[in-house]
């Protein structure tokens, strides 16, 4: 399966916006002012406007790539239903459901209770009946009230019905800093349900990615859990609303370089291409490669980028200790170990809660802490 | 309180209970003696599932002798389109629904984490050892029932409901809490039976709550109904009011059925070390089965029944413990399969370097 999927990734380009400075309050005023595709966006583009059963590639920020997407599913599965607080007519907290529920009424985008054992509980009994629910917690620090029901429920069900009861769950939750926000509303908590057994965990870095992955998450008959990088959620980037591109699980070079690959996930590629960019004008050369999938690992290509470059920092905004970096740093080391010039860096933020917001900027890993590790990489 | 059956086997009905005779002369005598036939099957298998834990074959077994009547007559109210989730004991329900007991042994002798598929159980859930995450699930099954249009047709055969299990402990837990929300704002199809067996492991149900269970439906805004859970005609008769009142579109519903778990919290557990003196033989004076089984004679049923009831649970029993003796350990592939619904590549990595580590042994030794 890797091999095939990294043929894939060097068939599709990455389609990825030019990054926002991660400073400053979200606003619309933050999108990017160059929406228009990659040059060498996927063929059939052009043929758009005249064939019309192509829809083309529109820019569009995250939020609302994966409003599409959640449109789209919405309307094409009758048993796709959405729930989650605030996401009715509000639209969320963050806008991402906005318009579903005046589109598909009371019980396909549903406000529930204010409970998130109970939005996660009801979605298992849900997903016994046959419905595909598609949940939202509202931020990363309240999916806590959630937890048991996810690791002790959800994510075995199948396996204790031997097979005869799959759960597809989506879990979107809104994750990250860069935001400045209070207490619990900026946190990294992917890894703990990257340990659990019987979950997938994802999380798109572009619009582009966003508007397909929610999709294939949605298709998916096991529970995955959708980290939405919340500080993406509105730079605009190009979004083929035809071709996917590549698996949900696959991870994907971003930018080819050939003297350090760093690898990072959501809002953090971001900072590695930001990273890329002033190392370029420093003279060095960093692959970037984009995990997209947290659980499982698409270890190919960064394997490969690993075998050719020598050197990898793992760059990550959660805290360190007991991390998914960890993990690929290890995983790397074990397979890469007679290409590796320098042992495989961590870059995290510090294992300690996240900081108040004032202080986020010294917490959170930069372009230049990542630059740091890449010049201790490059000093072995 | 609903009472129909007094202690002493007398039909004296509490004046709660006026609603519920016209349910209980309805029943014809076949009904009334598979009631009986079920509780004394209960017990039969909470003897072989206690023994043969005391054998080293099972890990553990969790006895619900005291608990019949709550579980019997609740079990017969559900029609066979209505869907049970229940906690951990509640094996004569899944009995009663077409589960094969020896299921349950397979469970708590350790050869699989569920053992069953609902769609072959008569609906009949898996177990939930994490107390009230089935109320969730259960509330979830019974929103989907009513987007699916299947409350309120007036079509008998149509018409749906879910029947949850759990105990006075779980109505401690946050679970339990939220599951009440959800149903009473989604208007659910419903019914919460509590059995308060009055002890949470060691602990008495006086910690989990300072009023009457039954109250807690109040409070959530259903109907809450305290009733003799060692009355089997109550149970029944209460809780097929409720299932008919949930499939009929007006609602979810909780019953607290006061009743008493004879034996330990599971056969690890020694409850005279916590239980006050004397408590458990007040109990038995109002045993389920004893009061059931006098008014059952007192209106005519003969000895032969009762002896046939015995020797039936006798052979029932017997037969479950000789099938659990022949269960097989799973396969070692068991680990992996299923943990997810497709491919993973993880999954197939550890089955293969699994496979090879063993084989390597056996390799080595030849």
């Amino acid at each position: 399966m890797t091999r095939e999927l990294q043929d894939r990734v060097d068939e599709v380009p990455p389609v990825v916006a030019p990054p926002a400075p991660p400073t400053g309050t979200p606003s619309e005023g933050r999108a990017d002012a160059s929406p228009a595709p990659s040059s060498d966006a996927p063929a059939g583009r052009d043929e758009a406007s005249a064939a019309p059963d192509l829809l083309g590639v529109q820019s569009m920020p995250m939020g609302k790539a994966i409003n599409a997407g959640l449109r789209k599913a919405l309307a094409d599965d009758p048993k796709v239903l959405l729930m989650g607080e605030d996401i009715g007519p509000l639209g969320g907290v963050f806008r991402v459901t906005e318009g579903l529920h005046a589109e598909f009424g009371d019980d396909r985008v549903i406000d529930s209770p204010l409970a998130e054992s109970g939005i996660v509980g009801t979605a298992i009994g849900l997903a016994m009946r046959g419905y595909r629910p598609v949940l939202e917690i509202q931020f990363d620090g309240f999916v806590f009230p959630a937890f048991d029901q996810i690791t002790t429920q959800l994510g075995r069900q199948n396996l204790r019905h031997d097979g005869r009861m799959p759960m597809p769950v989506v879990i979107r939750i809104p994750y990250g800093g860069h935001i400045g926000s209070i207490e619990h509303h900026q946190e990294s908590p992917e890894a703990y349900f990257t340990h659990t057994p019987g979950l997938r965990v994802v999380s798109p870095s572009s619009p582009h990615d966003a508007y397909w992955m929610i999709q294939e998450a949605i298709a998916s008959n096991d529970p995955v859990i959708f980290f939405e990088p919340k500080s993406r959620y509105w730079p605009k980037g190009p979004v083929d609303l035809d071709h996917a591109g590549i698996d949900l699980h696959a991870s994907r070079v971003m930018r080819r370089g050939t003297d350090v690959t760093v690898v990072g996930h959501g809002a953090m590629v971001a900072t590695l291409l930001q990273a890329a960019d002033i190392a370029e004008q420093e003279g060095r050369s960093l692959e970037v490669v984009d995990l997209r999938s947290l659980s499982p690992i698409d270890y190919g290509p960064l394997v490969d980028s690993v075998q050719r470059t020598g050197r990898l920092v793992v760059a990550q905004e959660a805290q360190g200790f007991t991390s998914l970096g960890s993990e690929v740093a290890a995983t790397i080391a074990e397979r890469c170990f007679y290409s590796l010039e320098a042992p495989v860096l961590r870059v995290s933020s510090f294992d300690t809660p996240f900081p108040p917001a004032a202080l986020e900027a010294d917490f959170l890993p930069s372009p230049d802490r990542v630059l740091e590790a890449v010049d201790r990489a490059l000093a072995y | 309180m609903v009472q129909i059956l007094t202690p002493d086997g007398v039909i004296a009905p509490s004046a709660e209970a006026e609603p519920y005779l016209a349910l209980v002369e309805g029943l014809d005598d076949a009904t009334l003696e598979t009631f009986y036939r079920d509780m004394v099957r209960s017990r039969r298998v909470d003897v072989v599932g206690a023994n043969l834990q005391r054998q080293g074959q099972l890990a553990l077994w969790v006895p619900s002798n005291g608990q019949e009547a709550a579980q019997v007559g609740s079990a017969h109210a559900a029609r066979p389109q209505d869907h049970v989730f229940p906690a951990y004991r509640e094996h004569v329900v899944g009995m009663i629904r077409g589960l094969d007991p020896v299921r349950i042994m397979a469970l708590l002798r350790g050869a699989t984490l569920g053992g069953w598929d609902p769609a072959e159980t008569g609906n009949f859930h898996l177990y939930t050892l994490v107390l009230a995450s089935q109320t969730l699930h259960a509330t979830g099954y019974a929103m989907g029932l009513r987007f699916d249009g299947l409350v309120g047709t007036g079509d008998p055969e149509t018409d749906t409901a879910v029947l949850v299990y759990f105990g006075d402990g779980s109505t401690s837990q946050g679970d339990a809490n939220e599951a009440l929300v959800f149903a009473a704002s989604f208007e659910t199809p419903e019914v919460f039976f509590i059995q308060n067996n009055h002890w949470a492991i060691s602990v008495p149900v006086e910690r989990q709550s300072r009023v009457p269970l039954s109250r807690r439906g109040h409070g959530f805004g259903m109907p809450g109904i305290r009733i003799d859970g060692n009355d089997v005609l109550a149970s029944y008769a209460v809780t097929r009011t409720a299932m008919e009142q949930a499939r009929g579109g007006e609602g979810p519903s909780l019953i607290e059925a006061l009743t008493y778990r004879m034996g330990a919290h599971t056969t690890a557990d020694d409850p005279t070390k916590y239980r006050p003196e004397g408590e458990l033989e007040s109990w038995i004076a109002r045993d389920p089965i004893s009061r059931y089984r006098t008014w059952l004679e007192g209106r005519g049923a003969s000895a032969a029944f009762f002896e046939e009831a015995l020797s039936d649970a006798d052979d029932f029993a017997a037969d479950v413990r000789r099938r659990t003796l022949e269960l097989q350990a799973p396969s070692r592939p068991a680990i992996f399969e299923h943990v997810y619904a497709e491919p993973h590549p993880l999954m197939a990595q550890q089955a293969d370097w699994l496979e090879r580590y063993e084989a390597g042994f056996e390799g080595g030794a030849a």
